[in-house]
């Protein structure tokens, strides 16, 4: 982990709420997919901690959608430097996926799929994804992923758009040797009851620090207590203990 | 002694400037962004008797210059420190620590006292008496000069080490429980910890933190603090760790002519991981600023 000053190279909207934004710095601490940066943030005090949506030598992408002060702030700022805390968080682990990795996205947690598909299509692997949106007007990305060469799935709780349902209604027909989530709490559940294989999710949770000093994040698990900014936001299928 | 040296009850620290407990941890994680022996010292995690998780999240709540917490001392219990945090500890930090401790019974804390005063890196106790008494319906042991006296006491029987008092800022005359301290025969007090606070979500309606109601830290509490110290330097005729607020060079100074041998930051750490290491850089200057020769002339100094 470190801290760093970042330029904004570009911030755009990709639907009504869900922004884009690329930022140039030195990301050399970033060094798995589904970690997340805490970013500083002018006139609040705690810094807002946003998951990596990918990375290149010298840029990171993030995709956040405007939930409160702190991303409205954010969504709108078309230049200037940012104070980030980057390398947070322990990512996907992907040498046990299999041949024929599931990425289930959710809303806002479709992003860190991104870069975790691209390092998963890195290593030779057949990579499928199912994004799942409320509805039609609220989808993004789906074409990045098929320009990875993903199989790609949309599912709509209305209907608008692609399958309509819930990702776990895509889920029925996939095959797929492990599984990658991100998003809701309720769409978590809902991935680990209908899934068949071994996976990771990704949690989120009202941080602190973002770095494991405060114990803010903290949450029960099967092997122990753990703080979801630093042993995780990923944690197996086998080590979680849903508490409601 | 070096121009920012101080003495805290007895032990010389190279700097005033101490990461307070609660927000550093046992340290290494600090210790991944810079070398934590420039700290004059640092208050380790709250540690009780036994493991605790702590309360439901969410356990944090964004404020106006500050935050809520209500992390509710989560800790693996005094066994486990001593067996693994402590060792962990000794590689990355080679100074006196300030070892920080939580309670819900007199026995609990002159328990978990008694085993850290056996441990060589110990320099002093700090015990947090903001805690519910488990056998006085809850109240705090802080919460009153007698409540305040019992635990002290108890505690200077039982141990060797300096014993630093932390002081809760929720009471009517924080004074008066800083006398009763002393008299009970602490060391050292130190103040403020957090003022209870709350937030509501507007759009749900329920309290943004889990347990209702937690602790407001930060800059915004930094004035109320700068009182406090004020008010118990003045009554009190043992040495006052100031904190609260402190974000840097400049309010150490503050802190400090309030009557406060030494400082704690918290909340600053948690926003930027080298809050400590920058304001021990920034006090020479900050010195030469306000014609500051050595930083232990100006304790208690205000007008």
């Amino acid at each position: 982990m470190k801290t760093g000053i970042f330029r904004i190279i570009s911030n755009l909207p990709l639907t009504k709420n869900v922004y884009k934004m690329v930022l140039y710095g030195d990301v050399s601490h970033i060094t798995a997919p589904g970690q997340f940066i805490n970013i500083k943030i002018d006139g609040l005090y705690l810094r807002r901690p946003i998951s990596v949506c990918d990375k290149s030598e010298d840029t990171v992408t993030i995709i956040y959608k405007v939930v409160g002060k702190g991303t409205e702030i954010l969504s709108k700022m078309q230049a200037g430097e940012l104070d980030i805390l980057t390398g947070l968080g322990n990512g996907y682990v992907t040498d046990d996926s299999g041949e024929c990795p599931l990425l289930i996205g959710g809303g806002v947690g479709v992003p860190p799929m991104y870069m975790l598909a691209k390092q998963l299509i890195s290593e030779g692997k057949k990579v499928s994804v199912i994004l799942g949106f409320n509805t039609k007007d609220e989808i993004f990305c789906e074409q990045d992923f098929i320009s990875l060469g993903c199989d790609v799935a949309v599912t709509t709780v209305d209907g608008s758009y692609g399958v309509k349902g819930f990702v776990t209604d895509a889920m029925k027909n996939a095959r797929y040797t492990c599984f990658y989530t991100c998003g809701p709490e309720p769409m978590l559940k809902a991935v680990y009851r209908a899934s068949e294989t071994h996976g990771y999710f990704s949690f989120e949770e009202r941080m602190g620090c973002g770095f494991g000093a405060c114990m803010g994040c903290s949450c029960k698990t099967i092997t122990g207590y753990k703080r979801i900014c630093k042993e995780g936001p990923v944690m197996k299928k086998e080590e979680i203990l849903w508490e409601n | 002694m070096g121009k920012l040296s101080v003495d805290l009850c007895g032990i010389t620290l190279d700097n005033p400037v101490i990461p307070a407990s609660g927000t550093f941890g046992f340290g290494y994680e600090y210790a991944e962004y810079y070398d934590i022996n420039v700290l004059g010292t640092f208050s380790f995690k709250g540690t009780t008797l036994e493991e605790r998780f702590g309360n439901p999240t969410p356990r944090i709540a964004e404020c106006n210059a500050g935050l809520i917490n209500a992390v509710g001392l989560q800790n693996p219990g005094i066994h486990k420190v001593i067996a693994e945090e402590l060792p962990k500890l000794k590689k990355v930090f080679n100074k006196p620590v300030m070892a920080n401790v939580g309670g819900f019974s007199v026995s609990d804390y002159v328990t978990v006292c008694q085993m850290l005063d056996k441990e060589e890196q110990v320099g002093w106790l700090e015990v947090n008496i903001s805690c519910p008494n488990v056998h006085a319906g809850g109240v705090n042991f802080g919460s009153d000069p007698k409540g305040a006296y019992e635990v002290i006491s108890a505690v200077k029987k039982a141990v060797s080490k300096s014993v630093i008092a932390k002081l809760t800022p929720n009471v009517t005359d924080i004074a008066s429980i800083a006398k009763a301290c002393e008299d009970a025969g602490a060391d050292g007090v130190s103040l403020i910890n957090t003022l209870l606070g709350m937030r509501i979500n507007l759009r749900n309606r329920k309290p943004v933190i889990a347990n209702t109601m937690g602790g407001y830290s930060g800059p915004a509490v930094f004035p109320v603090a700068v009182r406090m110290v004020y008010q118990v330097a003045k009554a009190v005729n043992i040495p006052v760790i100031g904190l609260g607020g402190i974000s840097n060079a400049e309010d150490v100074i503050e802190m400090m002519l309030a009557g406060a041998t030494a400082v704690q930051v918290g909340s600053a750490n948690l926003i930027d991981p080298y809050a400590c290491k920058r304001i021990i850089e920034d006090l020479p200057k900050a010195m030469d600023k306000y014609g500051i020769e050595n930083i232990k002339d100006i304790i208690g100094g205000v007008k």
